[in-house]
């Protein structure tokens, strides 16, 4: 294979190795069959692990500083899915959530709301009551989160549950078990049935986040292929992980889906989220991220709109970096909430 | 290989901060020389960002160390006595160098600072029952006060005396579970650098000593209104730092011990220091039900 300048996307690159489907119809061809969406996504270049790893290490010692910083910390906490999803979760807890997530400072009232909160289906009720009607969206895992071990017709139920409720977004998982089998159009399948399920009575819907737990998919190649059998199948977000397993996200493997979304806006127009969630705790790692939107897929996601943070304790330490920021002085843990 | 032929081995002095030693984040060194001005080593000019991740480091040891009985405190206390009479002779050499003493007069002020330590590792378990105690309430309750380390502590070291103040100044603040962020002697570094590297093999938990060298007045006005910083210790601070630092402590209410003049570092320092980073938690509780005769016991 010819070595091309890189300048040019990744996909323009890889024209003369895969024919690539140039319009999200013709994706209709890749899933007609199992083995047909298995050509497509084995036909996708094999990720370079060392050059990935490397890449986005170096976008990581960036300084930033000073007046970007703080423009950086506040679009940072407003691209925040403020998540609580624990077993002990009650109502006071969800409510105190989604107050911080209206009003994250109370000593600071120019601080900008976070994007979301993300709860549990059955907590989504009270979520809402909670932000009392303010601009803040309400983010539901659905699909028996985390592990996505139950039977479709129980992932379906969660997921209109949770869109009945009132949830704005649904955190859907995939079945890591049928992806690493092989299974892929099941996956594809799972999405797309998720995705109608979403639809509201009205006609409106839910924007559906695809989690593919890539702590689970064992190499770079299947996190890329999962993201495109996410895009194909009408993601409105991909994203990493649930926070639930050991290995969430990564500089790395949040770049690999980053490169994903540019090139699938390249050849369809569809512009599709990305949502890093688990392990991102201080402001430091938060602005990374934010670096690598900015160099991969460009200002175009550098909003809520397109990019969020799964994220709790990350919250805190952003607002202890404003108030340094602002007051000139190192705050400390004792001047933001306990959560 | 002949004697003379041998090449010279350097120390590399480094921070001490979260059980490890690090360089500083902004790569300064500086040159320390001896009471003559002959240069030993370069030392790690540290930043306010080091003086930032020290803090952290300390706050998050806080809740372990302070949490440990004071019986075992003591006994990691002694366990430092131990280490550092076993590098004794190190330290007479770093101290002898650092203020122009005689090999037999450092052998003596690096003595009395081992011995203060010991003292100090015996004070853990009964600093309790000198500042605590039962009140007598009008009430059927029992009424308990007890001291409580008061939390992060930051330590302006002394400049003139680099190894028995030092000590004198970082044993009485974590003999009683307080953790603490040291800045050195700026003149003399290299004795409270080593300090760290007896520390961590002591057993004594990563973060309880913090050690920064560098200019107090670089990293002092940080540390004093740094909001999770509960307390400042300005021991080696001159007239016009300790006013500035004072004045900067007060934002959130921190404990300041002023700098008092200290002639003679090796005279009994009574319990002044340890009793300065202490709060008191008083405790009501029921003595039990009443009887008919007003009276449980």
């Amino acid at each position: 294979m010819c070595a091309r300048g890189v300048t040019g996307s990744y996909a323009r690159r890889y024209a003369h190795v895969v024919t690539m489907p140039t319009t999200l119809t013709a994706f209709a061809d890749v899933t007609t069959s199992d083995s047909a969406l298995r050509r497509f996504l084995h036909g996708l270049p094999g990720v370079d692990a060392v050059g990935l790893e490397a890449r986005a290490a170096s976008l990581g010692t960036r300084s930033i500083k000073t007046t970007a910083k703080a423009y950086a910390i506040d679009l940072a906490i407003s691209m925040i899915d403020l998540t609580t999803l624990e077993g002990a979760d009650t109502p006071g807890k969800v409510r105190a959530l989604a107050a911080k997530a209206v009003n994250p400072d109370p000593t600071d009232r120019s601080t900008p709301m976070t994007a979301a909160v993300c709860v549990y289906p059955d907590m989504v009720a009270t979520a809402k009551a909670g932000l009392n009607g303010a601009d803040v969206k309400v983010a539901s895992v659905a699909t028996a989160f985390p592990a996505g071990r139950a039977a479709l017709p129980v992932k379906l139920a969660d997921t209109r549950d949770a869109v009945a409720a009132g949830a704005d977004e649904i955190d859907m998982v995939i079945d890591r078990g049928a992806f690493l089998a092989g299974r892929y159009l099941e996956t594809y399948e799972l999405i797309k049935a998720v995705k109608e399920a979403c639809v509201r009575e009205d006609g409106t819907a839910a924007r559906l986040k695809v989690i593919f737990e890539t702590g689970e998919l064992s190499t770079y190649d299947n996190i890329r292929r999962a993201s495109w059998i996410g895009m194909i199948a009408g993601a409105d977000f991909i994203k990493t992980s649930t926070g639930k397993v050991g290995v969430n996200a990564t500089p790395a493997n949040t770049l690999l889906m980053l490169e994903a979304v540019r090139d699938f806006k390249a050849q369809t127009g569809i512009q599709i989220g990305v949502k890093p969630a688990g392990g991102i705790r201080t402001t430091k790692d938060a602005l990374k991220f934010l670096v690598l939107v900015n160099e991969t897929a460009g200002a175009d996601w550098l909003t809520n709109e397109w990019f969020r943070f799964g994220a709790s304790s990350l919250l805190n330490d952003l607002l202890m970096q404003r108030q340094k920021l602002s007051t000139g002085r190192y705050s400390g843990p004792d001047y933001v909430t306990v959560d | 290989m002949s004697e003379s032929t041998r090449l010279n081995v350097f120390k590399t002095y480094k921070l001490y901060v979260g059980g490890k030693f690090p360089r500083s984040e902004s790569g300064r060194v500086y040159e320390v020389t001896d009471s003559k001005g002959n240069w030993l080593a370069n030392a790690p000019l540290s930043s306010r960002k080091d003086a930032r991740d020290a803090v952290v480091a300390a706050r998050k040891a806080f809740g372990g160390w302070s949490g440990a009985t004071a019986y075992n405190r003591g006994q990691i206390l002694y366990r430092i006595a131990e280490m550092l009479e076993g590098r004794r002779d190190q330290f007479v050499r770093e101290v002898g160098e650092a203020e122009g003493l005689s090999k037999s007069k450092a052998g003596a002020v690096v003595d009395a600072a081992i011995d203060r330590w010991v003292w100090y590792a015996g004070w853990t378990d009964k600093i309790g029952q000198i500042v605590g105690g039962a009140n007598p309430v009008a009430g059927p309750f029992f009424n308990l006060s007890t001291p409580e380390p008061t939390g992060v502590v930051t330590v302006v070291a002394p400049q003139d005396s680099s190894f028995l103040g030092l000590i004198s100044v970082i044993a009485p603040v974590i003999a009683t579970g307080n953790t603490a962020v040291v800045i050195t002697s700026e003149k003399s570094p290299l004795p409270a650098l080593s300090l760290g590297e007896v520390l961590a093999t002591s057993d004594l938990p990563g973060g309880v000593v913090n050690i920064l060298s560098g200019k107090a007045g670089e990293m002092g006005p940080h540390l004093a209104s740094h909001q999770d910083v509960n307390a400042i210790d300005l021991a080696g601070a001159d007239a016009a730092l300790a006013k500035e630092l004072e004045i900067a402590a007060a934002d959130n209410l921190k404990r300041v011990l002023r700098p008092q003049p200290v002639d003679d570092w090796t005279a009994d320092p009574g319990t002044t220091r340890l009793t300065a980073f202490l709060e008191t938690k008083t405790v009501w509780h029921p003595t039990g039900s009443l009887g008919a005769g007003g009276s449980s016991y």
